[in-house]
């Protein structure tokens, strides 16, 4: 029996339509819009100015805190505004605007696709790299990863773990990363198994990938200490938490971090990212976003600039279909839906899913029925009819008692109720007066 | 591209329904229901009918003149409680005791409270148990196993269930025991235990087929339309209660597989204690549900006044739904134990 996490969960359509598209180069946009947040914590200062040329892997916003994270330029130009712009989630933030001339790389950066297996640098040295090239992670919390790497003092990391199971349905860039960049991902383990002083490594892959599973296994066999575990396909398996406890049974505290069981978990993508950083002294300026949908001519997985609009990646795709309902920046279960195509492409961005019109409408709601399918298909083992319910009459106390901040937003419960209840709406709306609450109470 | 919509994820959501999961049910109530016909004849088609339509109209009357909501009755759930107020009645029970059942499940135990998903009660069971306690004699009375037969044929095979004339195997066993019968004695006028797993037997016109109910819950379980959790806790819970009682003193208590065969014990374990509305929220709490019931139908039996006991036993552990939510939580995801 392959292994999967015990409690909770649900498996929806996997629709990976692009699976077999192999990452093709999209070229840079006319103007690339290039947010300065990027990433959980705090905004980057903007360091340039308008009307100054830049170069791409050029540092044009810096890091604020130690929770925060650089940005670069990914093309070249001159800097038009530094302005407003839409951002993924629907709310206007600053964004540099690049009007792109040619494509002049700082000269520092390794551009060619050579192997570079030797790891001549020590731990902090890495983590210093990995700083600079403002890598986030891009599993889709985009937390910085120098953090993560930083393992705290009293605290031992036993094993790293990596996420290859993208269990969100029709992504696919992981999985083609995993098949075309297998090396890099090897040889970017080995640098943050020496950045996290660990021998152990364990790359967790779903069942729907056999491809990527033996290609990685097959590997794995020239990397000492990584080995590759073939996993059930379950939603939400790619969540942090899910995947610890599936790969080596250890369940991450309530409000703990995995480092407090020992592990430290990154995203593949984030692993060719550091690589590409340690190896290559390439800054994170480019992301592998699939863009897809049932309806779209060309679904297709893209390299592309970060900064680019979405819209350039549908034109590419085939334009945008006839019977579009609804554009989501992410996955069906957990992505957001924006409405404007001038929404520029980020480091986290992994997909854009375009979705017909009769796949997005809600039904109406309906009492509940008390099935109790929202409590047996919550991972975090919790009642999300009774969490709705709270919210739904401003019981905050009882909310917060029924600990709603342990939700990971997976949306198994919707997904699974059959009377439609909006219940992860309501949950969202808990845990954020709920996390309003708790800080004014700390404060 | 006219119009597109903006929304909190998830986007996609799952084709589950309420009205798939109720229709489900009544897909998985269908052998049962044929071999009622099939042993019972044309009195248990008419009292079925019956109560299905009743219940189906007294919803719709009532939410549309009454709680002036919009009607609900194509959800199924009516036609459910129709029909599962019918198998817990004898098969010639008189028509218009039926619709009084069928008020009473749908316009006290159901819609009084706001309808589907609010009832805290059972409603086929409350109609039920109403009708047993105002209609004894007419509620306890079982058709004679020939009288009501659709055909010859189904006459000719009929013929060995005769002994019984009206009483179930339990009222049997009840009555004999307390005329001082030994229970070897009790159990020679029966039908075999093989007999009783199809069927061959008095009693209400759902419960008598136990293979009928058991492919019934296969197939809910493999839509997963219920779990597994509360008709294996509350079956084995009187199994195991009673095989002890058995095993103390074989003379006086009947033997297990028997209680597990006979009244309502398969049909309520299945299908009346794993309603959705009034069952518990967490498997913990399913099991305890089910191991109650299991307790009070023994208690009932062996030592109360009445020869069957699941429909009370499962109103009663109803009441403790409530209190079985707050209290047996499912167990979190890294929940860290108080200090």
């Amino acid at each position: 029996m392959p292994k999967t996490f015990p409690k909770g969960g649900v498996h929806p359509p996997e629709n990976k339509l692009t699976a077999t598209h192999k990452i093709e180069v999209l070229p840079s946009p006319k103007i690339a819009y290039i947010p300065i947040i990027q990433h959980i914590g705090a905004p980057s200062t903007v360091i340039v100015k308008k009307g100054e040329d830049v170069k791409v892997g050029q540092i044009i916003a810096k890091s604020s805190g130690f929770v925060s994270a650089n940005i670069h330029a990914s093309v070249s130009g001159k800097i038009l505004k530094i302005d407003e712009t839409l951002d993924t989630s629907g709310y206007k933030r600053m964004a540099v605007h690049i009007e792109v001339a040619g494509d002049e790389w700082m000269p520092e950066i390794d551009n060619s696709t050579t192997l570079i297996k030797d790891i001549n640098i020590s731990a902090e040295e890495i983590i210093s790299k990995v700083a600079q090239a403002g890598i986030v992670g891009l599993g889709g919390a985009t937390f910085p990863s120098h953090v993560k790497l930083s393992v705290p003092k009293g605290k031992k990391c036993e094993y790293f773990i990596i996420n290859g199971v993208e269990c969100e349905p029709y992504l696919t860039s992981d999985h083609r990363l995993m098949l075309e960049k297998s090396e890099e991902i090897m040889v970017g383990i080995q640098i943050i198994m020496k950045a996290l002083n660990v021998s152990k490594a364990i790359i967790g892959i779903e069942n729907n990938k056999p491809d990527a599973i033996e290609k990685m296994t097959q590997l794995a066999n020239s990397y000492p200490g990584v080995t590759v575990e073939a996993l059930k396909v379950q939603y939400p398996q790619g969540g942090e938490k899910q995947l610890i406890k599936a790969v080596i049974n250890r369940e991450v505290p309530s409000g703990g971090l995995p480092i407090d069981v020992g592990c430290v978990v990154h995203n593949v993508g984030t692993i060719i990212a550091i690589y590409e950083a340690v190896q290559k002294n390439k800054p994170l300026f480019q992301s592998v976003v699939t863009v897809t949908g049932k309806s779209v001519k060309k679904p297709s997985n893209f390299l592309v600039r970060v900064g680019t609009p979405i819209r350039d990646l549908i034109e590419a795709a085939g334009g945008l279909p006839e019977d579009t309902g609804k554009i989501i920046n992410g996955g069906p279960m957990m992505g957001k839906a924006v409405y404007s195509l001038d929404v520029p492409v980020a480091k986290g961005t992994s997909a854009v899913l375009i979705l017909p019109q009769d796949e997005v409408k809600r039904r109406p709601m309906s009492s509940c029925i008390r099935c109790a399918k929202c409590v047996s298909a919550c991972p975090m083992g919790l009642e999300p009819y009774l969490l709705m319910v709270a919210a739904e009459m401003e019981n905050w106390e009882r909310t917060e008692a029924e600990n709603v901040m342990d939700c990971i937003e997976c949306g198994s419960c919707s997904y699974t109720c059959p009377a439609d209840r909006p219940l992860l709406d309501y949950i969202r709306l808990g845990k954020s007066t709920v996390s309003k609450i708790i800080r004014a109470r700390k404060n | 591209m006219d119009k597109i919509l903006i929304s909190p994820s998830p986007h996609n959501l799952g084709k589950d329904s309420v009205k798939r999961l109720m229709y489900g049910v009544i897909i998985a109530l269908i052998p049962a229901f044929g071999f009622s016909v099939y042993f019972y004849g044309i009195g248990a088609l008419a009292v079925t009918l019956t109560a299905v339509l009743s219940s189906l109209c007294f919803e719709f009357l009532i939410a549309k003149f009454i709680l002036k909501q919009k009607p609900t009755i194509t959800d199924g759930s009516a036609i459910i409680t129709g029909l599962l107020l019918a198998f817990n009645v004898p098969s010639n029970l008189p028509l218009w005791i039926v619709i009084i059942g069928a008020l009473v499940a749908i316009g006290v135990a159901k819609m009084t409270f706001g309808g589907l998903g609010n009832n805290p009660f059972n409603p086929a069971l409350v109609g039920r148990v109403f009708l047993l306690i105002s209609f004894p004699v007419q509620m306890t009375s079982w058709p004679l196993p020939c009288s009501s037969r659709l055909t010859n044929w189904i006459t000719a095979r009929a013929e060995n269930l005769d002994a019984f004339s009206g009483a179930t195997p339990l009222a049997i066993v009840k009555e004999g025991l307390a005329k001082g019968d030994s229970m070897t004695s009790l159990m020679d006028s029966m039908p075999s235990h093989m007999e009783m797993f199809y069927g061959m037997m008095g009693g209400s016109l759902g419960e008598i087929s136990a293979i009928a109910l058991i492919v019934g819950g296969i197939y809910m379980i493999y839509r997963r339309i219920i779990t597994w959790h509360i008709p294996v806790s509350t079956i084995l819970t009187v199994f195991i209660f009673t095989g002890i009682l058995w095993l103390i003193n074989p003379e006086q208590n009947a033997d297990p597989i028997f209680h597990i065969l006979t009244g309502g014990v398969m049909l309520g374990a299945i299908f009346m204690a794993t309603d959705y509305v009034t069952s518990p929220m967490s498997y913990k709490g399913m099991i305890i549900f089910g191991i109650g019931i299991g307790i009070l139908t023994v208690l009932i039996r062996v030592w109360g006044a009445y020869p069957e006991g699941v429909s009370f036993a499962i109103l009663i552990m109803n009441a403790f739904v409530p209190l079985i939510n707050k209290y047996l939580k499912p167990k979190r995801f890294g929940e860290v134990k108080k200090k």
